[in-house]
């Protein structure tokens, strides 16, 4: 008796949880409001479900309980009541699926204009590469990786020569343009997350990874790593900023090329040398 | 009659002598199952000490000092790891399929009672050897209870060193003790059934627990598999998971391998692995409501089949897991379609479980409680597998509380409602004894309102974009104040069920010695497990003579009978009607 009422009770407090919970989905920033649609459509077709089963198990309790004198009724099967089941739950995945699927069909066509945009992981931090004035971005291996080569780029590929390397955890990206989002990991697992823009996918090393994504709203957002990455996984943010092409244009012009990183590295490594020398030569070694 | 001697013939029943071979070294399936049953809730009571740990990490960050993200990740790996194979998988199978395939079936015991007794003392070896890693330099490993690669042995992760290697070991010591008493469950359930017992006419819970173990035999392997080769990338430098990487600015040796062939094994295993704990559950329901309903089990045929083909189709589902882990993306369209086809017979379970009621004489007893408590939980829990399912929509959902409240849901809190009903089901016949029915009632209320009240607000973090396996979420904008308070009262209720399962305890132990005597089938069941001449049953089960079954095992409230039950042994009266079956 009292299990048919709570049971009530608790169907009707998840919908009045639903309602009134501060906690939604974050406003969308980016194209896939299909994903989006997808996600409501199946949260409907659910809600339906979980409603009309669970009242009408509080109702069957209620309705049926023991009380002296009462005979269950003798029913094996009802071949006809299964069959009609069957069937209106077929229909109902059919209603969840179709936009899952057409979303999805969305999610790994990536458009021809996609500009493409390499992100980067390692424990525990973000970087980013974009392709340079030839558009294609240099062959990279983790094999290369020395502190003068952070991303591994091949010394022999002269496209690599013009990509941008931004060595920060904060990237800027225009709106209302495609990306190409190109994911490489140095170490483990990574997962490339932004609430805002709804699509994710995981770095894995030794493979390239993707998606694609059109931010649509200017702002910065947050970018999270989604796939368990060791003890700093939670510390392992970076923004996105998303502006207007013409000053996504700019910021890209003033951040450094691969020749330009090597030219530094190499001065750097000559004036270190010449440090080095007069550090040790008054101890004689 | 001279056909059924071997059967009946006592003399291979090797009657213990002393209290060690009787309790110990038991051959006797009843005992083996108490032996799995107690070391499984042993260690399933770490792992809830576990989960306390980190929901105090999660509820009140920065309160600990002795949580660091280390302790925090081993935490929610030993959690994940322990409940689900070690508690849910061994309980399940181990305990209640040792205790009721002989009874059920009518036999008078396993057909390899040695072979038995080995799997369990794998099996515990394969406990001690997963305690052991707490106690070793670094800890036990942090690497999720996935234990994806690369970062499961390597550094940066909690217990890369010795902790992941004692955790492998266990995983295939688990196995090798699953895979003998596997054997045993389907082989007993083929062969030594008793005259009249066909398969149609077999309790749903054998059913489930029948599949679940197939489907076992067949998954762990890949797990067996996986486990070995990590070992060799980790003790012998081999390259089947780990690619060339550069790990805290070190070249590691490694060359060449496939962290995603990982977790295709992983997943092969893991999928099925969620219906090998939901199958016996889903069983043991059926026969819980049916019982205390007083109604036969709605639709049998179509139940039995919808156990099957899940136990079928489950195996091409693996990679729904798997939608954002940069696998070939078009496996998608497949995968998506395979998950959402399996929720029609898992539907149809559904239903027929509501239909069973309906129209019964429900006696809300305890047992009938839990069923209830999980039919709840489990439509929750089954629907919103459906978003995770639905690939597009798991997207932005993947890694998210999201997950943690539907797993939870739909593979925690439900098949442990399913065990605690069954416990409180079986329990008189187990040690003859009842239990007391308000500690019951007080037990199911705070576990029911408790769990949910945990993990309905953890779908809603999951929208919101929190991601899992967080150590602290720090300042994130999109993270509004409000959500700390959801993990502060997640907290909190997760400590209150926690603590509630004492009166559990204490109710059973107290029950066990001051209970009052349950007698001959209290429930008026009509399954076979409680015609036996002994309450608790003796060893051999049957006394001289193995029953003869001719019924199916849901003869409740048969028009014109004389009782609202018919035993399965009862032969049939003069122009009964009959069911099919």
């Amino acid at each position: 008796m009292a299990v048919a009422v709570i049971i009530a009770l608790l169907v009707l407090g998840s919908i009045i949880f639903h309602l009134v919970s501060p906690w939604w989905q974050t406003p969308l920033a980016s194209n896939w409001g299909s994903i989006d649609t997808a996600l409501h459509v199946t949260l409907w077709i659910c809600a339906i479900a979980f409603v009309a089963l669970n009242l009408f198990l509080a109702w069957a309790i209620y309705r049926y309980r023991h009380r002296p004198g009462i005979v269950a009724h003798y029913e094996p099967e009802n071949a006809r009541l299964e069959k009609r089941l069957t069937l209106w739950t077929g229909i109902g995945i059919a209603g969840m699926l179709a936009p899952g699927l057409i979303a999805w069909h969305e999610y790994v066509t990536v458009p021809a204009n996609a500009s493409l945009v390499e992100a980067t992981g390692q424990q525990w931090q973000w970087g980013f590469r974009f392709p340079g004035r030839d558009g294609v971005l240099g062959a990279a291996n983790v094999r290369h990786i020395t502190p003068e080569n952070p991303f591994g780029l091949s010394p022999r590929d002269p496209h690599g020569r013009d990509d941008i390397l931004i060595e920060s955890a904060d990237v800027r990206l225009p709106v209302d343009r495609p990306v190409k989002m190109l994911l490489r990991s140095k170490d483990v697992l990574h997962d490339f997350y932004v609430p805002q823009f709804r699509a994710k996918m995981d770095l894995v090393p030794g493979i390239v990874t993707y998606f694609w994504v059109t931010p649509t709203k200017r702002g910065t957002y947050e970018i999270l790593c989604a796939e368990l990455c060791g003890t700093g996984h939670h510390m392992m943010r970076g923004t996105v900023t998303v502006v207007s092409g013409a000053e996504f244009d700019a910021w890209l012009a003033e951040q450094p090329t691969y020749t330009e990183l090597l030219a530094d590295a190499r001065d750097r490594a000559t004036r270190l040398a010449g440090a080095d020398i007069s550090a040790v030569a008054p101890e004689g070694r | 009659m001279a056909t059924v001697t071997i059967a009946d013939d006592l003399t291979p029943l090797h009657h213990p002598k002393t209290w060690i071979g009787k309790y110990v070294w038991s051959l006797d399936h009843k005992v083996i199952a108490i032996q799995y049953s107690l070391t499984a809730i042993a260690i399933g009571l770490v792992a809830l000490v576990l989960s306390a740990l980190m929901r105090l990490q999660l509820g009140f960050p920065g309160t600990f000092d002795f949580i660091q993200p280390e302790q925090y990740l081993q935490y929610v790996t030993m959690h994940g790891m322990i409940m689900v194979v070690y508690l849910l998988t061994a309980l399940l199978l181990g305990g209640f399929g040792n205790y009721l395939i002989p009874l059920m079936v009518g036999a008078r015991d396993m057909v390899f009672p040695f072979v038995n007794m080995l799997s369990y003392w794998v099996y515990l070896l394969a406990v001690l050897v997963l305690v052991a890693s707490f106690f070793v330099p670094g800890g036990p490993t942090g690497g999720g209870w996935t234990l994806y690669p690369p970062q499961t042995i390597t550094e940066g992760t909690p217990g890369h060193q010795y902790g992941i290697v004692l955790m492998l070991v266990s995983l295939a010591l688990f196995i090798v003790g699953f895979t003998m008493g596997g054997l045993n469950y389907v082989t007993t359930v083929l062969q030594a059934r008793c005259k009249g017992m066909t398969m149609m006419r077999m309790p749903c819970s054998i059913w489930g627990i029948f599949v679940a173990s197939i489907m076992a035999l067949l998954a762990f392997p890949a797990l067996f598999v996986a486990a070995i080769m990590m070992l060799f990338d980790r003790l012998a430098g081999t390259s089947f998971f780990m690619p060339a990487i550069v790990s805290m600015g070190q070249q590691l040796g490694h060359e060449g391998g496939s962290p995603i062939l990982f977790q295709h094994l992983f997943w092969f295993f893991g999928h099925p692995e969620v219906y090998i704990v939901a199958l016996p559950a889903f069983g043991i329901v059926s026969d819980l409501i049916s019982v205390h309903a007083r109604k036969n089990i709605f639709g049998y045929r179509m139940m039995v089949w919808a156990i099957v083909i899940i136990g079928a189709l489950s195996f091409f589902v693996w990679a729904h897991h798997m939608y954002v882990s940069g696998m070939n993306p078009y496996f998608g369209y497949f995968f998506a379609t395979s998950t959402l086809v399996i929720a029609i017979p898992t539907a149809i379970k559904v239903y027929n479980w509501l239909l069973t009621l309906w129209r019964g004489d429900i006696h809300l007893r305890v047992p009938l409680l839990f069923a209830i408590g999980f039919l709840f939980t489990f439509i929750h829990g089954g629907l919103t597998g459906l978003f995770l399912g639905n690939v597009s929509v798991d997207v932005p959902l993947s890694d998210t509380f999201f997950v943690v409240g539907h797993f939870h849901m739909v593979m925690g809190v439900s098949p442990i409602l399913v065990i605690f009903g069954a416990i409180y089901h079986w329990f008189p016949l187990i040690t003859g004894r009842m239990w007391n029915v308000t500690l019951g009632k007080l037990h199911f209320w705070i576990t029911l309102l408790g769990v949910y009240s945990i993990f309905l607000p953890m779908h809603y973090l999951g929208f919101l974009g929190v991601p899992r396996r967080y150590y602290a979420l720090g300042e994130t904008a999109f993270i509004p104040a409000s959500a700390h308070g959801a993990n502060e009262s997640i907290t909190i209720a997760a400590l209150i069920v926690a603590a509630a399962q004492t009166i559990f305890f204490a109710n059973m132990i107290w029950s066990l010695f001051r209970g009052p005597r349950a007698g001959h089938n209290p429930w008026g069941a009509a399954s076979l497990e409680w015609q036996t001449p002994d309450v608790p049953p003796a060893h051999g089960n049957w006394g001289p003579r193995l029953p003869v079954v001719y019924r199916w095992a849901y003869d409740y409230s048969v028009p014109g009978a004389a009782r609202d039950f018919i035993p399965q042994n009862e032969p049939p009266a003069d122009g009964e009607r009959h069911h099919p079956t």
